[in-house]
């Protein structure tokens, strides 16, 4: 065998292969929209879709049952980001309430290999994170909302982005019972 | 990925790894997003040209940074074999199952459970035959930009008889 190169480490590919397929989507979408603020609200609305799914996996692998407060909701989001990224964000700036919190990104992924041109400073390029954390938790009967609040492809030393707690969501009731 | 994994998974330590639903369902939103935009008012006829164009750019790249660190190959078999067996087997966790080539620029990579198409009915089922190749649309892509940057340009198609199998042709371009 001629062959030289070392063979592709699997997982490494993998994760390229996501971050590339996502970059490729964000380029097609700037294409498609004239406005940047209709590409965020379709990313943000992509992400919410794959939340619904995503939660699913969470909840088969990591076997864990319902959150007892936010804090514990906190945890998991964050345990959450480790399964599906292999990342760690930090949890900080808790609200004296308690029903918001950030999390901080040293590294992200999902931008990896990018560099946002003049012309999309509105672009919230990650933004597929903040439907995903809404899908997710909405699965498990909890709204929140979610938005950046720094952003390392702007020149920001972290990537910030705001968890808050809007409104439990409560089980519908069944036609015909009680 | 089923339950055994579980241990394993979260102990592990940070790689960068994207998990692999992850992509998935990334995919799986990608083709609802070019199913659902403007351009497909013909009825029975799918416009899968920007998932096509997705997949050129992400192979284009994505083989620009694989190969970095290998030899130059030695013809063109010697490039599809890298593809059926190395980059196969990192994107899809397996590798092409039979390679045939007439020889004259003709391969034909056949996969006998293509990762994005094991999950959607039984094996043998026809339920889904008729939506199967929206699935496949963004790997033809793929599979001509990987080709593209390795200097062959080329059409690439994709046939399915039977879930979860399919076949990707590749028909080389001589100059």
């Amino acid at each position: 065998m001629s062959r030289t190169g070392a063979r592709l480490d699997a997982k490494k590919v993998n994760s390229e292969l996501f971050t590339l397929t996502y970059g490729a989507l964000v380029t097609q979408l700037l294409k498609d929209y004239e406005n940047v603020e209709d590409v965020n609200k379709q990313l943000e609305r992509m992400g919410y879709n794959m939340g619904i799914r995503l939660i699913e996996d969470f909840l088969a692998r990591t076997g864990s049952g319902r959150c007892y407060d936010f804090r514990d909701t906190a945890e998991k989001i964050q345990s959450g980001f480790k399964i599906f990224l292999g990342i760690t964000p930090t949890i900080t700036n808790w609200s004296p309430a308690g029903d918001a919190f950030s999390l901080c990104f040293e590294t992200n992924p999902l931008t990896e290999f990018v560099e946002l041109p003049d012309h999309c400073l509105n672009l919230k390029y990650c933004n597929i994170l903040t439907g995903v954390l809404r899908g997710a938790c909405e699965m498990v009967q909890m709204e929140v909302a979610s938005w950046f609040l720094q952003d390392q492809l702007k020149n920001d030393s972290v990537t910030e982005i705001r968890v808050k707690f809007v409104k439990r969501l409560e089980d519908a009731i069944p036609a015909g019972e009680d | 990925m089923k339950q055994q994994n579980v241990d394993t998974k979260t102990n592990l330590p940070d790689t960068g790894e994207a998990d692999e639903c992850l992509f998935e369902y990334l995919h799986a939103e990608m083709v609802n997003y070019v199913l659902s935009s403007k351009t497909n008012g013909k009825e029975g006829e799918e416009e899968l040209s920007p998932l096509e164009w997705m997949g050129f750019g992400v192979g284009y790249r994505i083989m620009e940074r694989l190969t970095r660190e290998w030899a130059r190959f030695k013809d063109e078999l010697d490039t599809i074999k890298f593809i059926c067996m190395d980059l196969w087997s990192s994107l899809y966790r397996k590798q092409i199952d039979n390679l045939r080539t007439n020889h004259q620029g003709v391969y034909v990579l056949h996969d006998n459970a293509f990762r994005l198409l094991t999950n959607i009915g039984a094996p043998d089922s026809t339920q889904y035959l008729r939506e199967a190749p929206r699935l496949l649309a963004f790997t033809c892509g793929l599979l001509r930009g990987s080709l593209a940057n390795l200097g062959i340009v080329s059409t690439v198609t994709a046939e399915i008889a039977t879930l979860p199998s399919c076949k990707f042709h590749v028909q080389v371009q001589r100059v």
